[in-house]
């Protein structure tokens, strides 16, 4: 399993529907849609792979393979680095 | 959902912030949106404008569109870039090129938080000089290759797109790749001059198709998400489809007041002022007219069109300044509802504002196709 972290040149905003994202490099904006995919993206450099956060933000064990999915897009558009 | 709704929401902070910062400006381009030429007396202080950076650092505003007048002629307008960039404020400024010496060019490189954008409006110095004024073509390009010398990638070349240049999209094109720059086309809107010069200058309806098939085989061009109206052709563009008009767009003027976006400088839309109390973040937050434009609109007289889920009635400010009622079509609409609207619009137009327009003969000419 990958293990990830925000990446540094990236600022977050919470907003309403969940946060906004800014890739001060690219300059490409993402939307992450909803708050535990928000807490995942913060809390990722805190554990060992992405399963311990997705455990840890409250995921249903059922929905990991989707946020898998989505946090493995979110490092190919370098919102989040792997570590 | 959709993008659509989670705006339509309000935002907690901009996205696309545009901040005007002098109406001083050393051209007077036919269609300038401000108007601009002389300084205001109460243009912002330094001070000030520091204060409006805190602001958008506490509201995590990412980056700004600094533009004007000519930005770089406010003495304190390098103070200003370094300021925001130490307060995380990403900046994006918008120049006509004469102040981008080697010596700046090289400054600007060396951060990536700075991104650039010259200005042109024709792929030679005929079409160019015609809408921005003589000489002003060789001062735009001059600045693209210091600014390509000291190795800025990707930068910016903005263009306007008019009835006189729209047959150049792929000279444009070439010669952003020669600078290994970035094109921009954004469409031009009866605001400020613009009104004066729109019925001769805005694209023609055949150009429209033409302009649209060019977007869809050229995604990678940036335009500000400003052609939306022409997704009623079939595919929509690339980008929001949408006016963000006070939900993910506004202006700060030079004197600090904010209005909904940066085609709309009329009292009319204006929401207050970053000199109130509460500051601008209040002005975002809780003015009467962005509650307002965050609401569901009507469809109005576009109801039955099946079109209008794909262009959203289109553009508001072009509406309003050329006095069609701002539920009715876009002027440019796709199917041809805006030229009746037009016509019975015609006695409505708001009355020009000279704005900050210098005095004295107005120094090209324009309506000559180039050779």
């Amino acid at each position: 399993m990958p293990a990830y972290a925000l990446h540094p040149q990236v600022g977050l905003r919470p907003e309403k529907f969940g946060a906004l994202a800014y890739h001060y490099g690219n300059r490409r904006l993402t939307f992450l849609n909803d708050d535990k995919l928000v807490a995942v993206v913060q809390k990722a450099h805190e554990y060992d792979d992405v399963d311990g956060a997705l455990a840890a933000a409250g995921v249903p064990e059922q929905n990991w393979p989707a946020y898998r999915t989505v946090l493995a897009r979110l490092a190919e558009s370098e919102v989040l680095q792997c570590r | 959902m959709q993008v659509t709704d989670r705006l339509s929401h309000g935002l907690e902070a901009p996205i696309c912030l545009t901040w005007e910062l002098t109406y001083g400006c050393n051209l007077a381009c036919v269609h300038c949106l401000s108007s601009s030429g002389r300084r205001d007396p109460r243009e912002l202080t330094t001070e000030e404008l520091f204060g409006v950076v805190d602001e958008l650092e506490a509201m995590q505003v990412f980056y700004v569109n600094i533009g004007g007048g000519e930005p770089t002629l406010r003495p304190d307008f390098w103070d200003l870039l370094d300021y925001s960039v130490e307060h995380h404020v990403g900046v994006k400024f918008s120049t006509n090129g004469s102040r981008i010496t080697t010596a700046a060019a090289k400054r600007l490189a060396s951060t990536d938080y700075v991104d650039v954008q010259i200005s042109v409006d024709g792929a030679d110095a005929t079409t160019n000089d015609a809408i921005r004024g003589n000489g002003s073509f060789d001062v735009a390009t001059t600045a693209m290759g210091h600014l390509a010398d000291a190795g800025f990638k990707d930068f910016k070349i903005s263009v306007v797109v008019t009835r006189n240049n729209v047959e150049q999209l792929d000279d444009f094109a070439a010669l952003a790749a020669s600078y290994q720059a970035q094109l921009r086309l954004t469409r031009l809107r009866p605001s400020g001059r613009g009104a004066d010069v729109w019925d001769e200058l805005h694209v023609t309806a055949e150009q429209q198709r033409t302009l649209y098939r060019w977007l869809l085989d050229h995604p990678d061009t940036l335009t500000g998400d400003s052609f939306f109206h022409l997704s009623a052709l079939g595919e929509p563009l690339p980008g929001l489809n949408l006016c963000g008009a006070g939900r993910v767009v506004c202006l700060i003027d030079p004197v600090g007041d904010v209005y909904a976006c940066p085609f709309v400088l009329h009292d009319q839309f204006k929401a207050g002022s970053v000199r109130d109390a509460g500051g601008f973040t209040k002005v975002w937050r809780e003015s009467p007219l962005f509650t307002e434009l965050r609401e569901p609109g009507s469809a109005g007289a576009c109801a039955s069109c099946g079109s209008y889920d794909a262009c959203q009635g289109g553009c508001m400010a072009a509406k309003f300044f050329t006095g069609i009622p701002l539920d009715g079509p876009d002027p440019e609409c796709v199917h041809g509802h805006g030229e009746a609207a037009l016509v019975a619009a015609s006695a409505g137009r708001p009355p020009a504002s000279p704005g900050h327009t210098r005095s004295g003969p107005v120094p090209v000419s324009i309506g000559r196709r180039p050779a």
